[in-house]
């Protein structure tokens, strides 16, 4: 055979491999409103940058019949490419090949580019497609998504890795996403759930559909699970690309920066912040009215929204910003606003990126749900992953700073390297009304006008504590700034401690309230 | 503001905030204090045996109703003696979570 036979055989090969499922399967995929594995991958990809590998995999189960099955690529799609020119490694599952089922091979290709990722130091990105395990399989299936769960475990802090969910991911598989950083979902077409609404019907009887179950939406503003939400995969693609270009390619290097850029003018920080701690204002827009060219990153808009973390640039450099939201629930800590933001701080902190925090809330949510949901354990993860953490930590305190909230935000006594405060600050145990009631108690009872005495006593807790020079004169906060200035000196703080290194007492690894 | 038609109070340490609530928060379950005369369902299932009637003494221990649930027969047994007011399951029945499945005098 000439070496042109040859080339021509090799070509053929590829042909039929390239078409994954067949035709007919991909007509399906289409039908479903889904994208094909092969288009998705060439999509985020930079173009002409995707080198694939292990194009020829084949099966090699035997029971049931698999034996007589051809299933081109095992039903993944694995390879090499840039974002952005950005390295990547990416996998994709196909579910033309026999519903993207995750088999021993199929299991191995993944693990094959999950390990080159770590050897190469770049992100990963998974492309979720699959009907679950490959039953036919049985136990060697299992085994597949054990060693990715471990690879997960082991990359995570190293190399960023990125789930995309874009299709079913039901059962066991759904740990693989969850044990990733970041996990991108899309209306109508992501499905991530343990048991499905089967099971759930004939063991517990309970009727649900798999969006309302497991759907984007779910995972976007209920479960916290997804971390952005797409109306469609290519609107999704958009938000993986910007997403690689404010987070670094792996733990040893800082996230490329950006030709600095102004904040928009329509952004005006001094009219943003009502001046009555009562009275709420989106926070995003005191972010607009700071970052390089107004853009703001925002990382699990829907969940937990009364706090606010994403990334933003600041002359240029990556700077993941953590604030209070007073326009949802009044910018309360709460179960889920701790857990969101305790994690994007690791984040932060393992990737080299400094963090931003914007302090404006009165405490933490009252309420029996809280309590018995566990918020003291969920609180402290918060406490935790900012003493951990050794990333330059700025943090700003805009209105209200009260009780252990004031703590738990990135306080001085957390090691947050740069406290500012806006003159309107109230760094205070308890607001003003709360702490009057407790000290002015036996004032207020023996006046004769109790209502008159409270108001009036509450005015004058107001004027000797609800400022920021109080704790200014203890060093608490290094110094009181006016908004408008508040850009200029983060850039200063970021600017000075590039090269910041801190001592930490030598450890395996601590125990966070996880 | 655009959201100034759907603000709400939230009261934190006795000053009330104006903000937006979460889908969440406003479906939140208010605390119910427990009553041990109900004895409710701790997981959706099926009855499969009731073995008492309403008026009847029951001795700790006994047996009183099988909910199956998760492909498992779960016995629910009473901890003290009591009498049954009233039973509100019957045999093939399926029920929610928390539901009650009977009350004790």
């Amino acid at each position: 055979m000439s070496l042109k036979r040859k080339i021509l055989e090799l070509k053929k090969k590829r042909e039929q491999v390239l078409l994954g499922g067949g035709e007919k399967a991909i007509e399906k995929q289409v039908a479903m409103g889904k994208m094909t594995a092969r288009d998705r991958v060439l999509a985020i990809l930079d173009k002409d940058s995707f080198h694939e590998w292990d194009l020829f995999v084949e099966h090699d189960a035997r029971d049931f019949d698999m034996d007589k099955k051809v299933l081109h690529g095992d039903g993944v799609i694995i390879g090499t490419g840039t974002v952005y020119g950005a390295p990547i490694c990416v996998y994709a599952q196909d579910f033309t090949v026999a519903g993207g089922s995750l088999g021993y091979m199929h299991a191995r290709k993944i693990t094959k580019i999950m390990d080159h990722a770590m050897k190469l130091r770049v992100p990963i990105i998974g492309i979720n497609d699959s009907g679950g395990a490959r039953i036919q399989e049985g136990v060697n299936s299992l085994a597949g998504y054990g060693e990715i769960f471990f690879r997960n475990t082991q990359a995570s802090g190293v190399i960023p890795q990125i789930s995309v969910i874009l299709g079913p991911c039901a059962g066991g598989a759904v740990y693989s996403p969850a044990l990733t950083d970041f996990v991108f979902m899309v209306d109508n077409i992501s499905k991530m759930f343990i048991t499905g609404p089967e099971v759930i019907k004939t063991v517990l009887g309970e009727d649900i559909s798999m969006e309302d179950l497991g759907g984007a939406r779910v995972h976007s503003e209920i479960t916290g699970n997804a971390h952005f939400f797409a109306t469609s995969e290519k609107e999704c693609f958009e938000q993986i690309k910007k997403l690689i270009t404010f987070i670094p390619w792996n733990n040893g290097r800082k996230a490329l920066p950006f030709p600095p850029k102004k904040p928009k003018s329509k952004f005006k920080i001094d009219s943003i912040v009502p001046g009555d701690a009562k009275q709420p204002y989106d926070i995003r827009d005191v972010v607009r009215a700071v970052v390089d060219d107004s853009d703001f990153f925002e990382i699990q808009e829907y969940w937990a929204a009364n706090i606010v973390i994403g990334f933003g640039r600041l002359n240029g450099e990556t700077v993941g910003f953590i604030c209070n939201q007073p326009m949802v629930l009044a910018g309360v800590l709460d179960v889920d606003s701790s857990d969101k933001a305790a994690r994007f701080i690791r984040y932060c902190d393992s990737f080299s990126i400094p963090i931003v925090t914007l302090v404006d809330l009165p405490g933490y949510l009252p309420g029996v749900d809280q309590e018995h949901a566990g918020v003291i354990r969920h609180g402290a993860k918060m406490l935790y992953a900012y003493s951990e953490a050794t990333v330059p930590k700025i943090t700003l305190i805009i209105r209200k700073a009260y009780g252990g909230g004031y703590i738990a935000m990135g306080s001085r006594h957390l090691r947050a390297d740069f406290v500012y405060a806006w003159p309107g600050a109230e760094i205070a145990v308890m607001g003003p009304d709360g702490a009057a009631n407790i000290i002015f108690k036996k004032e207020i009872s023996e006046a004769e006008d109790p209502e008159k005495m409270r108001k009036l006593k509450v005015k004058e807790y107001k004027e000797k504590f609800a400022n920021p020079y109080v704790a200014a004169a203890k060093g608490y906060i290094d110094t009181v700034i006016e908004p408008n200035e508040t850009r200029n000196v983060l850039l200063h703080a970021i600017e000075v401690s590039k090269d910041k290194t801190v001592y930490t007492p030598n450890k395996k690894h601590g125990i966070p309230p996880f | 503001m655009e959201h100034k038609v759907s603000l709400k109070t939230l009261s934190v340490e006795g000053i009330k905030y104006r903000t937006l609530f979460t889908k969440k928060f406003e479906n939140r379950k208010t605390w119910e204090e427990p009553d041990d005369r109900k004895i409710q369902s701790y997981i959706p299932g099926t009855i499969i045996k009731v073995y008492v009637q309403a008026g009847q003494q029951v001795k700790a221990g006994e047996d009183l109703i099988i909910l199956e649930a998760m492909k498992m027969k779960n016995h629910i047994s009473i901890p003290f003696d009591a009498i049954i007011k009233s039973i509100n399951v019957i045999e093939g029945q399926s029920i929610a979570k928390d539901y009650c499945l009977l009350e004790l005098e």
